[in-house]
């Protein structure tokens, strides 16, 4: 279970990037964050791991508090904590198996990982990830030979490697095309069910958030202005987290995508043909 | 859950040579190699020995620099030094710019560029120190040999980059110009011109802070300037004097360096 | 609404202030180029100068024709040279890699104290030619191949420093930015998150180094300090002009080969 209690960050440019905010995630519950660009997503989720330094405020996971921690116990908490990111962050110039093995980089001493000696229990599980996710035939290729689809499953692996009680998700799908959007989400859905596995997904796209999370939190200017189930979020509730904008022209909007596309691929069908 | 399934090995797969014959073969003849060369240098460890002494005087020459006795030798060496690194760079630019035109395959007839280029190839194949042992034994001693070797070189330099500079420049400018019926000077000066002009400058400016360094060198062989000071200091093995020449030339770079990004941004 | 009713008829390409100030800019530039030749040629003796042609054509008469019978007694000279240049340049690359990494602002340790003395090592090492080196080095541990290696070591550092350092400070911040979220240690974010991307760049800057090296190292005998550059000194001071050209020819081809190995090799790389 994770408790974030009072977590304020405030930038040395004196922008107030989060104020107060508390949120309670309990054990395998999937949450989506929602805000427009700039309402501090990206902060709050850097701030459990403190990639981000908070100013003020508590992060409980279990019983620890990670805002306290020195510098190797803050290395030994991270390992408990995947995360995935948006540009998929792999090591391009390494091989996927190496990245995913990445991921055991907190459990190992540095000559192991130096000299990609790992323990045979962390290749084992290494390969049932990469089998997992899809890709064990690529295990041997560069990361950078790969497609975005394809990248961001290693990345999922990468988390997963860590044993983590907590993922954390920055914008999983930003990068990638509708379709490969929704596979990806589905993915980590299962992953997070399978295990009992609480995260927190930073979104930006509403009709995704709503179609694959269980609870949505919904962000504006550093500050929590919505909680609850995705039924919850009405029209209403978007103005109050986006401002004035018509939220149906952009479900229609979002429709209308889904049909292009598939028109697009029955002509394409069709030309084939 | 069962993972036997699973390998529990894996090696990183070899990113260069993939064949493993290969990949031995190129190990042992690195080694080979290394321990060869190795064995060739024959090193006098008792006149090494002997060395550390003078090491040391160096060292503290260099932090306690003596700029005082002998600075009527260091000045003159400065000013040869300087004025011929800003004599020989105007020279040597002044000359590049017909040959860097002359070497632009898209500007100028299939001889010329083939003469511009062998200028080009000749001036970079040739080290300033050897040209300047030959100008030296030409022209005598003194700065006014340091000076030719400088602007040699500086064609070599500038003239190469100008003329890739032009092959690269936006064909489609250059097609609108010439589609108003401007004559061949008027499309160097209103197409190619103004697309190069920012980058002969930063080149230019960059081949000073060059010259400079270059002109502390080739004193050595008797072209004038600091170099022939800091050969003399060091041959009368006077490490203070020599210390603060080196301090002179290192500050001397560091400030041409600096302040030639400053004029590029400036500039740009 | 206002019609224009009259458009100027001179049209100039800067305003007249701008035109005034490169004016100026270019006048400077000439006097300043005519006070340092002055200068620069107080003590110039003008009879050699006009005297330089008939020496150029004597000097050419007695390089030519190249005394190809020398050319045996240069291998063993170039295969020192060879190894001056390539054991120097492992020596300034070992040198350079701690440095760079001080003065590069995302991994230094110390932005205070480290990083501006590692600038300061590579701004020393890069102003200073490495035949000044040399020279210094001969001074003081003796002629010798050691020297040059030595000397060829501490003028690499200065350049493969300050391009390591750069291609250090422009790798991908997300690739390292994960790294450290999986609970990796300093170590370990150097050598998985940093290291894979910098080594195209490391082996590219490395190879084109030697080919420098090559060309700086065939010079470092004139000071003593071993190579080919030795019989190039005392065939100068016997006047043997021609086995002067030969050994020219020699150094020649060595850096035309050197170039195009390195040429391959960085294109192998990247």
């Amino acid at each position: 279970m994770l408790i974030l209690d009072g977590l304020s960050k405030t930038y040395k440019t004196g922008d107030a990037a989060l104020a107060d905010v508390s949120l309670t995630v309990p054990k395998g519950q999937i949450l989506g964050l929602i805000g427009p660009s700039g309402a501090g997503k990206s902060t709050l989720i850097r701030c459990i791991n403190r990639l981000v330094q908070p100013t003020s405020g508590k992060v409980l996971l279990g019983d620890v508090d990670l805002v306290r921690l020195g510098k190797a116990d803050l290395r030994r908490q991270r390992r408990r904590i995947g995360m995935i990111f948006q540009e998929y962050a792999l090591v391009e110039r390494l091989t996927v198996m190496e990245n995913v093995l990445s991921g055991r980089l907190g459990y190992v001493p540095f000559w192991r990982s130096f000299l990609r000696k790992y323990p045979p229990a962390d290749i084992q599980r290494a390969y049932q990830l990469l089998d997992r996710v899809g890709l064990m035939a690529h295990a041997d290729k560069r990361a950078d030979a790969l497609s975005g689809g394809q990248r961001q499953r290693v990345g999922i692996a990468r988390a997963l490697a860590q044993d983590p009680e907590l993922l954390l998700v920055d914008e999983p799908t930003a990068s990638l095309d509708p379709k490969t959007s929704r596979q990806i989400m589905r993915l980590l859905t299962e992953i997070c069910s399978e295990r009992g596995l609480p995260a927190i997904v930073n979104i930006h796209d509403v009709p995704l958030a709503q179609q694959f999370m269980q609870r949505i939190v919904g962000l504006r200017a550093g500050r929590v202005v919505f909680d609850g189930t995705p039924e919850q979020l009405t029209h209403e509730a978007l103005t109050t987290i986006y401002g004035a904008e018509d939220w149906n022209e952009m479900r229609r909007g979002d429709q209308e995508q889904t049909n292009a596309e598939e028109d697009a691929r029955n002509r394409m069908a069709a030309l084939v043909q | 859950m069962t993972n036997s399934a699973y390998p529990t090995t894996w090696r990183r797969p070899p990113q260069i040579i993939k064949n493993r014959r290969w990949r031995i073969a190129f190990q042992l003849a690195v080694l080979i190699y290394l321990v060869l060369a190795i064995s060739t240098v024959d090193v006098n460890w008792s006149r090494v020995y002997d060395g550390l002494e003078r090491g040391q005087r160096f060292v503290m020459g260099f932090l306690q620099p003596d700029f005082e006795s002998r600075w009527r030798d260091i000045s003159q060496g400065l000013i040869e030094s300087l004025t011929m690194t800003l004599t020989s760079t105007v020279v040597g630019v002044a000359i590049s710019i017909p040959i860097g035109i002359g070497a632009a395959r898209n500007l100028a007839p299939r001889w010329i560029y083939y003469i511009c280029r062998s200028i080009i190839a000749v001036s970079r194949a040739l080290q300033e120190i050897i040209i300047a042992i030959f100008l030296v034994a030409m022209f005598g001693f003194g700065p006014f040999a340091g000076f030719l070797t400088l602007s040699f070189a500086t064609i070599g330099f500038i003239a190469k980059l100008l003329a890739d500079d032009i092959e690269e420049i936006d064909e489609s400018q250059a097609e609108a110009v010439r589609a108003t019926g401007a004559s061949w000077v008027q499309l160097v000066n209103y197409a190619v011109q103004p697309q190069v002009m920012p980058r002969l400058i930063g080149l230019s400016l960059y081949r000073l802070d060059i010259n400079f360094r270059e002109s502390a060198v080739i004193g050595i062989v008797g072209a004038g300037g600091i170099g022939a000071t800091l050969n003399t200091a060091i041959d009368r093995y006077e490490y203070d004097s020599a210390g603060a020449i080196l301090l002179i030339i290192i500050a001397i770079v560091m400030v041409a360096e600096y302040s030639s990004s400053y004029l590029r941004k400036f500039l740009q | 609404m206002t019609e224009i009713s009259h458009y100027s008829q001179v049209w100039s390409y800067r305003t007249p202030r701008g035109r005034l100030a490169l004016w100026g800019a270019w006048l400077a530039l000439v006097a300043l180029f005519v006070f340092c030749w002055q200068v620069m040629t107080k003590d110039t003796i003008w009879f050699f100068v006009t005297d330089a042609p008939r020496q150029a054509a004597d000097i050419g008469n007695r390089m030519m024709p190249p005394r190809w019978s020398y050319l045996p007694e240069l291998w063993a000279p170039l295969w020192d040279t060879i190894n001056i240049a390539t054991l120097g340049t492992i020596g300034g690359v070992i040198m350079a890699v701690p440095v760079a990494f001080m003065a590069a602002r995302n991994t230094t340790p110390s932005a205070r104290i480290l990083r501006p003395l590692a600038l300061f090592i590579i701004v020393a090492s890069r102003s200073i030619n490495s035949l000044i080196w040399a020279l210094l080095l001969v001074a003081i541990i003796g002629p010798g191949l050691l020297a040059g290696i030595v000397a060829i070591a501490l003028r690499s550092i200065g350049f493969v420093g300050k391009l390591l350092y750069e291609a250090i400070e422009e790798t991908d911040a997300n690739q390292i930015e994960a790294i450290t979220a999986t609970g990796a240690s300093g170590a370990q974010v150097l050598s998985y998150g940093i290291v894979p991307q910098i080594m195209p760049a490391f082996w590219g800057i490395t190879v084109f180094r030697w080919d420098i090296n090559i060309r700086e190292s065939t010079i470092l005998g004139l000071v003593g300090a071993g190579g080919i550059g030795l019989k190039l000194q005392a065939s100068l001071n016997t006047l043997a002009w021609s086995q002067v050209t030969v050994i020219l020819l020699l150094i020649l081809a060595t850096v035309v080969l050197s170039e195009w190995v390195s040429a391959r090799v960085r294109h192998a790389i990247i």
